[in-house]
Order: structure tokens, then sequence, then C-alpha cells
């Protein structure tokens, strides 16, 4: 850092280099955008009830305990891909039956969730399930 | 303390302690429900630990923030600040708005709160470390845009030096990527793609040009080094955040569903991200081994020269294990990423926050540093809590490794909950290391009463 190299030199560099940087990530968001129809299965929120059912999904904040994707707390199973592990039945019957209330395990509240939020959110489960992740997780355990 | 206005620095500063007591006391409480699964259920799910624990790390590292910049721009700008009065009005906003969002948390269960707070108007709750409540994001805007407000015109006003441009420039930042939280698209791809916009470019950009800035601002203080040598690093680091950081936000776009491509980019320009890391700390060592004076804060001098190394070795090295798609699709969403955010966060942003208190406080308590004794016992608390952080992350890692092998690479995956039993072990370990990290918390607090000689 010898005197060739002056402050505002150093701070041209910075201004330059990162609205450089920043030109280039919004390109690419702008063609992530463009790609996004082919991997999203963007179609599925034709059906209301995978909207209805990512606000179940929010108002109980689930990402309080599950990853969604791999995002989210790590103290409970992986969802993004429950759907094809357990099945829709599985996942109601199993979210009714909560908390187990065996000792020393780890519970999950009662969200007393009716019979149709329980539709709608193993519809945005499923809906999940089916977006292209290349290939993530590496196997249906999550 | 040149100037009386700095003074409201003050009340920032211990709000921000304040809450990060609650903060490890939730961390604690976590930690115990990992193995201990049924501790204090249903009075406090993990769900709602989980919250407190991170949304009062967030808030207080916030308040750290603004205290810094009200105890700095001030004395940068060579003037008072603007508004005192403002800022004292909001800093009891946004006291009262958190402390009321986290009874809100722990009293009622989170779809009633949803209810209460007209979630359904607009839908922004319910994902990670944006659980706020709409209502409380907006009060977050406000309380930012006047502390931006306040700041800028002191700013404008007075003399203009890199630290308090860089620091206005991260401060404008974060309050304009926090706009996207409440963007919340029903597609879950595009939400998750510019959730990353508010944490990915607060923690991996523009806070780095915060904690940039008070660190050099700290530096020159402390060492006496030339501001022409402090002002040139600083550039030269941020650059470095910023060229690899934005792009680097990429390495959170490998398996959600965005083009593949993400994991060339994500890739390769976070695996540079450690670069100005270790620019820091090669900054924080190189100044201090120049100085021209020996300053009575030695606790300060710690703090600065810890950030350094902790922030390299957390976000930096820590981050790097993990960033690189290959490894990336065995390790994401495990315990390697939650050892990866303990290190990185307190490492960065907490100990910069420590540093600034450790230098200002002395100073708003009408005196350049506190007593040798006070010193000592600060120091310790300096010691145990980044001890423990060492190995808090260090037996999260491990869990993480066998997480991974049991889980994804074994040729017989286990169940997620069948792998959890397995490593409870660390669990137990990390919970212990977390003890010992309350304590040290507990020892630096003391060091605020601690009496003695004091150097004036």
């Amino acid at each position: 850092m010898s005197a060739i190299f002056s402050t505002s030199a150093a701070r041209n560099i910075f201004y330059g280099g990162t609205v450089f940087f920043l030109l280039m990530f919004l390109a690419l968001t702008y063609n992530t955008e463009q790609q996004l129809p082919k991997r999203d299965q963007r179609a599925q929120l034709a059906n209301p009830a995978v909207a209805a059912g990512k606000r179940i999904w929010e108002n109980n904040n689930c990402i309080g305990c599950h990853t969604l994707l791999g995002e989210g707390a790590y103290f409970a199973p992986e969802l993004g891909n429950v759907y094809k592990r357990r099945g829709p039945e599985f996942i109601k019957a199993w979210i009714k039956a909560q908390p187990t209330g065996a000792p020393g395990r780890r519970q999950m509240p009662n969200f007393h969730l009716s019979d149709k939020e329980l539709d709608d959110l193993v519809a945005f489960l499923k809906y999940a399930s089916e977006i292209n992740t290349a290939n993530w997780p590496p196997n249906i355990e999550g | 303390m040149q100037y009386k206005s700095q003074a409201v620095a003050r009340h920032y500063f211990t709000g921000a302690l304040v809450l990060f007591v609650a903060q490890i006391l939730f961390g604690l409480v976590m930690g115990l429900q990992y193995v201990i699964g049924d501790f204090l259920f249903p009075e406090i799910p993990f769900n709602v630990a989980r919250m407190v624990h991170t949304n009062t790390l967030i808030v207080w590292l916030l308040m750290g923030f603004m205290g810094a910049a009200y105890y700095l721009v001030p004395e940068e700008s060579e003037r008072e600040l603007y508004s005192p009065k403002l800022a004292l009005v909001m800093f009891w906003v946004f006291l009262v708005a958190a402390g009321l969002t986290v009874v809100g948390y722990l009293s009622v269960p989170y779809a009633t709160l949803a209810k209460i707070t007209g979630n359904e108007l607009l839908p922004t709750m319910g994902r990670e470390f944006l659980e706020q409540p709409t209502i409380t994001k907006m009060g977050i805007v406000v309380v930012a845009l006047a502390f931006l407000f306040n700041i800028g015109m002191t700013f404008l006003k007075g003399r203009k030096t890199a630290i308090t441009t860089v620091m206005l420039l991260g401060l404008t930042g974060l309050a304009v990527f926090f706009l996207f939280s409440f963007y919340n698209p029903d597609n879950l791809v595009r939400d998750k793609f510019y959730w990353w916009w508010v944490v990915h470019l607060w923690v991996e950009g523009v806070w780095e040009l915060i904690l940039g800035s008070m660190l050099a601002f700290v530096l020159i203080k402390v060492t006496g080094v030339d501001r022409e040598v402090i002002e040139k690093w600083l550039y030269v680091i941020i650059t470095l955040t910023l060229v690899t950081g934005i792009i680097g936000t990429g390495h959170h776009y490998f398996w959600i569903g965005t083009p593949e491509y993400w994991q060339w980019f994500g890739s390769v320009f976070s695996a540079l991200e450690p670069i100005p890391f270790f620019a820091m700390t090669v900054f924080a060592f190189n100044m201090v081994n120049r100085r021209r004076r020996e300053h009575p804060n030695r606790a300060a001098t710690l703090w600065a020269l810890g950030t350094g190394v902790m922030s390299f070795l957390g976000a930096g090295v820590w981050g790097f294990l993990h960033t690189l798609a290959p490894v990336n699709y065995y390790t994401h969403g495990t315990q390697i990423t939650a050892a990866h955010g303990h290190m990185a966060f307190y490492g960065a942003y907490v100990m910069v926050v420590l540093t600034m208190i450790s230098y200002t406080m002395p100073l708003m308590r009408g005196r350049v540093a506190n007593s040798n004794s006070a010193q000592v016992l600060e120091m310790w608390g300096f010691w145990l809590m980044t001890i423990a952080m060492v190995f808090i992350t260090l037996f999260l890692t491990a869990a993480g490794i066998l997480q991974v092998w049991l889980q994804r690479v074994s040729p017989t995956p286990m169940g997620f909950m069948a792998v959890q039993d397995q490593v409870s072990l660390f669990y137990w370990l990390r919970e212990g290391t977390g003890v010992v990290f309350l304590i040290g918390l507990l020892v630096y607090l003391v060091s605020f009463f601690k009496g003695g000689k004091v150097a004036t």
C-alpha cells in the first residue's frame, strides 16, 4: 500500500466494483426470472389450496422447527419432500395426532387445523415437493 | 467524548446488552430442548424459543449499530448530533416494539399473533428471521428512517470522512434491503429467492460495511495510526466484500428451484468471501503493531483483534467449509449450517458491537478507560465467551458431520429423528459450553460495575 495507490483510487475501485457486480447480479436475477417457469411448478398456483396452504405453513411458524428445501430450523425433519416420503394421508394423521407426549421426546404442538386446512397444507407440500431442486436432497430421508 | 449528544449511544448499548442476555437464555432453552425434547413444552415450544433467540439477536445488533453510529458520526463529523431528542425517542420506540413482539411470541400461539396483528392484510410472517408481525416490521422501517434522517443530517452538515461515508452507505443499504421483507409471493421459489435479498445482502453485504467502519473508527482511536492508512484499508476491505458477496448470494440458490448455473456463480464467488475477512484480520493486527500510542483501554484493543480473528474463522473458514455446491449438496440444512451461523454472527457482529461498547462506554462514563481490575474482568468475559463459542462451533460441526454421514452419505440412510438420537452426545457438549458462554457474559456484565482506580 504505497503512495502510488491513493485512498481516492481505493474509493473509486470500491464504487466501480460495487456497481459492476450489482448490475451483474441484477442481470442474473432477470435471467433467473426468465427461467423459473420451467422449474418452479407455478402452474400449480392456479389451485387456490396451494396459496392457502402456504399461509397455514407461515401462520403456524412451521419453519421454526422444520426445514423446507433445506432452509429453516434443524430441530425437526425436512418437509420439502415429505409428500413423497410419507404421502398425504400420513401427513394429515400425523399432524392431528400431535403432540405425542412421549417423555423426553421432541414435541410438536397441536395446531387445531380443520380438514380443509389440512388439505390446503398438503396441497402446498405437494407443490413444494415437485419443484425442480437440482436433485436435492440426496435421498428420501431429506 | 467530544460532543454531548454522543451520549445517546449509551441508551442503545444498554438496551443491546439487555437483549443479549435474553438471547443467550433462550439459546440455552433451545439447546436443552435438543436433548430433552419436552423441556418447557407446551409453555415454550422450540419454535418460540428460536424466534426469541434469533430476533433478539438481530434487534440487539441493530441497536448496537445505531448506538455506534450515534457515537461515531458526531465525532467524525465534528459537530453535535442533528437531533439527540429524536434519537432518544426512537430508542424507546424500538425497545418497546421489540419487547411487545417478544411478549407476543411468548404469550399466544403464533397463529393467534398473526391473526390479531392482521397478517392476512399483508402477509409477511412465518418466514425464518422475518417472523415479526407486519406491524412490527413497519415499526422497524419507521425507526430506521428516523435514524437515517438523524444520522444523515449530522453527516451532511459536518466533516465527511471515509468512515462515516461507508457507515452511512451500509446503514442505507440495511434499510433498503429490509424492504424486501414485505415481499412474500405465493410462489415458494420466488419467495425464497428474494428472502435472501434481506438475509444474505445484510449479513454478507451491507452489514460488513458497518462492521468495517466501526472497526476502522476504533482502530484509529486506540492505535493512533494515520487516518489516511486506515481509510485506504477500509476501502480495500469493503471492495473485496461486495465484489465477492453480492454474486456470492448465489450459494443460497443451489437447491431452491433456481437455475443450476447458480451452482457455479455461487461456488466461485462465495469461495472468495473469506478474502475480505482475512484482510480484516491482517488489517487489525497490522494497525495494532504499528500503533503510535499505548491506549489505556487494552480491553477495547483485544476486542478489535478478536473481531478480526473470529470473523475470519466463523464467517470465512466455516463459511468456505460448506459453500462449494458439491459439498453443500450434502451439508445443506444440517448442523454444519448451524455451526457456521453461530461463529460467524459472534465473530463478526457480536464482537464488533462489543468492541465499540468497550471503547466508548468508559468515555461516556467520564474516563478514558476503566480501572485495571475492571479491564481484567472484561477480558475474562472476552476469553470465556470466545472460547465457549469456538467449542460450540466445534461440537455442532462434529454433530453435523455425523448427521450428514448417517442421513445422507451412508448406503443405508437413517431417518432424521433416528440420526438426532445418534448425535445427542454432541448436543449435550454444546449445551455445556453454552453454559460457559453465559458465565462469560455475566462476568463481562459485572465488569461494568467493577470500580477501582481509573485513568482520566
